[in-house]
């Protein structure tokens, strides 16, 4: 963690939350990082092309505020996609198999790590320009808004995008119009290759909204009880109609930007400090066990089946085909709406 | 020493106006700053002010006349104590003085129509409406603003969204009217903030609804290009089909006048060359009404462009509840037999008028308007060059990756066998716009180029 205080500071107490939902946070992390490394793997096998950007380390932030979200809420994001997509629910044979380009993946495999999209998990991409997704994410509010219902969309970005311009912009027309839009900046310290200290000024990016009169607050990314929490108080801010919320979740990336990082931006050390002392997954796994909640064979269990989901998964993304070749030319343009959402 | 008033010209392309109303009367003694008449145009009234001290001698235009063309005679004022009854007047230069464009020259004006100017050329074939339909005199601007007016009324999912277009009625009045019928939740007055908004219409649009983005012009939309290219014409195919952005981004694009380079840029090009978008880019204000109104219905995002100049532009348009064109039909204003004229959007006025002159001298130019731009009606071109064996084709944007070139490309590949001349391109000049009027005139192409173009072609 970055060492500066939190507005929320990290327990180990939620009264808020059950044995079984922190078994289900347990194992959804557990999903992501067993994804990630397996998709790192199909890399350096050269299973999967181009950008391949790992969530690893981050895994708190998306399962805690997914907690926090209901049916018909919206999501959108960055490239860094994988685990937004897992914890929304979206099926981890489709999500691996797009990453390998092929015919069973989300988009056919013509989108690829960082493009893929479900309507009927309502995630909106999946998006390759840094902060492009931002003010998407407010204008799938807006339609919400305009509909009439209180659904929420959940837009995240990361401290880089957060110097975007276009995040101000949509700041100042978000809260302008009240739209039902919460900004997560997941603040992993690391522009690619540049940290925030060498990037920003100011580093409280949620502060910024201030300047805009967007309520808002930083919490620990690295305690998934403490996300779900602000996550929920973000999401009845939004649905009471009081406008956008912005979240700035402090979390921290073990893997590079993406799987060609040269590592010559922070220590070894500094990476291994967090993973010994401050893991997501860890944390959560040693309060079900000092808690009574779970015993070791419990969490096995929960391991080899995560570990079965994956190999399913991988062995999906390698036996499903290429997209036949006519899928070159389809989905240019709609015949019809593409979406009634 | 009296001197005369003109009228002024209040904005780059105003070309005439309404003397609305005079805040002063014979006699009267005025000084500089004293507003002294109300000039309403098509887009805006404005107030007048007196630029020097004198006494208002003769009015000479009455209040009320509308079609008073710019820098005409409309007052004189002379010193105190002067008789002005017999006053040789010495003109005062308009605060904005003019210089239109050749083939410019509005061919119908909405009022008080001058009988020296031609009607508004009409269309030799593929009727877009029923023979006999009752037809109405619009400008571009009515009928655009009729179509929006008309698909928000069918459709509760769309709005517009943009920089002035609800309370300040469209900085180019196209939104004239929409905020008092559908009130400010569809109609978005929106900072300026041009990237921004984009966005947030991408998204409304992957919401479900059919958002329509005005920009202010198009240059202004190089600030959103980001999202209009990554996010909206590329979200259906990266997706596999799953979720689009059906919406329209419109607004006027290319030279207006006198606005200088940054002001004055034709992307229809640029547009035309990413997949994902549809392009149209009306002539007549038939076409913008009929193709604005399927834009909007349309499922993919559509890039509208404008043309300031044409806004103001009377033309026929059918009389009919529900009038559409559909896009990638090609129309034919002029059949010919001695070679083609192909152009869209304002180029027609440069392809039109050479087209009259070129039949004085015996030349039959067949004058094709493709209206959209993608999809693109390759199969009118190719069968009228196959008749014509000629080609020349007329836009104002820069040369290089311009449609023409593409088009010449295409006729090549085929019906290379068909042409008896190269194709010719007539374009704007590879230049930045500049600002001075002579040499505005000389950036853009003319109706003495396509006439030399077609000569070339023609071997005369």
């Amino acid at each position: 963690m970055a060492p500066r205080k939190t507005a929320a500071a990290s327990t180990d107490a939620k009264p808020n939350v059950s044995a079984e939902e922190l078994k289900t946070f347990y194992r959804e992390m557990l999903l992501i990082r067993r994804f990630e490394e397996k998709a790192g793997q199909l890399y350096g096998m050269g299973l999967i092309g181009g950008f391949c950007h790992l969530y690893i380390g981050q895994e708190a932030v998306v399962v805690g505020l997914e907690a926090a979200a209901e049916e018909g809420d919206k999501r959108v994001t960055s490239y860094r996609d994988h685990g937004h997509m897992l914890a929304c629910g979206m099926d981890p044979k489709g999500v691996m198999a797009e990453l390998t380009g092929r015919e069973g993946g989300y988009s056919k495999g013509k989108g690829g790590s960082m493009h893929m999209f479900s309507k009927e998990k309502h995630f909106y991409g999946g998006h390759g320009i840094v902060a492009a997704q931002v003010p998407i994410g407010a204008g799938l509010a807006l339609s919400d808004k305009y509909k009439g219902n209180d659904r929420v969309t959940f837009t995240y970005f990361g401290d880089g995008a957060a110097n975007q311009g276009q995040v101000a912009e949509t700041y100042n027309m978000a809260q302008l119009w009240d739209l039902p839009c919460i900004f997560v900046i997941e603040n992993n310290q690391y522009a690619m290759g540049t940290s925030v200290k060498r990037s920003t000024k100011s580093p409280d990016f949620w502060e910024r909204g201030a300047a805009y009169g967007i309520a808002g607050e930083a919490v620990d990314g690295m305690d998934v009880l403490a996300v779900k929490a602000a996550g929920e108080k973000a999401v009845a801010h939004c649905r009471a109609g009081k406008g956008p919320y912005i979240l700035e979740v402090m979390t921290y990336r073990y893997r590079g930007h993406s799987m060609s990082d040269p590592a010559k931006y922070r220590t070894r050390e500094e990476v291994q400090e967090m993973r010994e002392k401050r893991d997501s997954i860890e944390h959560v796994r040693q309060l079900l066990l000092t808690g009574g909640h779970a015993s070791e064979d419990d969490l096995k269990k929960i391991d080899k089946d995560i570990k079965d989901i994956v190999n399913e998964a991988a062995e999906f993304s390698k036996e499903s085909p290429e997209p036949a070749i006519d899928e070159l030319w389809t989905d240019i343009y709609a015949d019809v709406a593409p979406q009634d959402a | 020493m009296a001197t005369e008033i003109l009228m002024p010209a209040l904005s780059p392309t105003m070309e005439e106006g309404t003397l609305a109303k005079w805040l002063v009367k014979e006699g009267d003694t005025v000084s500089a700053g004293d507003i002294i008449a109300e000039i309403e145009t098509d887009k805006a009234t404005m107030e007048f002010e007196a630029v020097d001290e004198g006494v208002v001698g003769k009015l000479l235009v009455k209040e009320g006349t509308e079609g008073v063309k710019v820098n005409t005679p409309i007052a004189i004022i002379g010193e105190e104590g002067e008789d002005m009854s017999e006053a040789k007047a010495e003109s005062a230069p308009a605060p904005v003085a003019l210089e239109t464009s050749e083939g410019r020259a509005d061919p119908k004006p909405a009022n008080g129509a001058s009988p020296s100017q031609p009607a508004s050329p009409r269309p030799a074939q593929t009727p877009d409406w029923p023979e006999g339909t009752k037809m109405k005199t619009q400008t571009v601007r009515e009928a655009l603003r009729d179509a929006m007016a008309e698909e928000m009324r069918a459709d509760d999912s769309v709005f517009v969204m943009g920089e002035e277009v609800a309370e300040y009625q469209g900085a180019y009045k196209i939104t004239q009217g929409l905020l008092d019928e559908f009130g400010a939740k569809r109609v978005i007055d929106t900072p300026i903030t041009e990237h921004g908004f984009a966005g947030i219409g991408v998204g409304a649009a992957f919401g479900g609804l059919r958002p329509i983005v005005e920009f202010m012009t198009f240059n202004f939309a190089m600030q959103a290009m980001d999202q209009i290219i990554n996010s909206a014409a590329k979200t259906l195919y990266m997706s596999g089909g799953q979720m689009g952005a059906p919406m329209v981004f419109r607004g006027p694009n290319g030279a207006a006048a006198r606005v200088g380079a940054q002001h004055s840029q034709d992307y229809a090009a640029w547009y035309s060359s990413v997949p994902g978008l549809k392009v149209a880019m009306p002539y007549s204000a038939a076409d913008a009404k009929g193709l604005l109104k399927t834009a909007i219905r349309d499922p993919n995002p559509v890039i509208f462009l404008e043309n300031e100049i044409l806004y103001g532009r009377s033309f026929e348009v059918p009389d009919l509840d529900d009038f559409t064109v559909p896009f990638g039909k090609a129309k034919i204003w002029r059949e010919g037999s001695d070679v083609t004229i192909v152009s869209f959007g304002i180029g027609m006025t440069y392809a039109l008028e050479a087209a009259e002159k070129l039949a004085q001298d015996g030349v039959e130019a067949e004058v094709i308007d493709l209206r959209t731009l993608r999809p693109l009606d390759y199969d009118t071109v190719i069968e009228s060059v196959k008749k014509t064996n000629r080609c020349v084709t007329v836009e104002e944007g820069f040369p290089v990756g311009a449609i023409g070139n593409h088009l010449s490309a295409y006729i090549m590949t085929h019906a290379f066998d068909y042409l008896d001349a190269p194709v010719l391109n007539c374009t704007g000049k590879d230049v930045p716009m500049p600002y001075a009027a002579n040499l505005e005139k000389l950036a853009l192409t003319s109706v003495a180029e396509v006439i030399e173009a077609v000569k070339q072609v023609t071997y005369r």
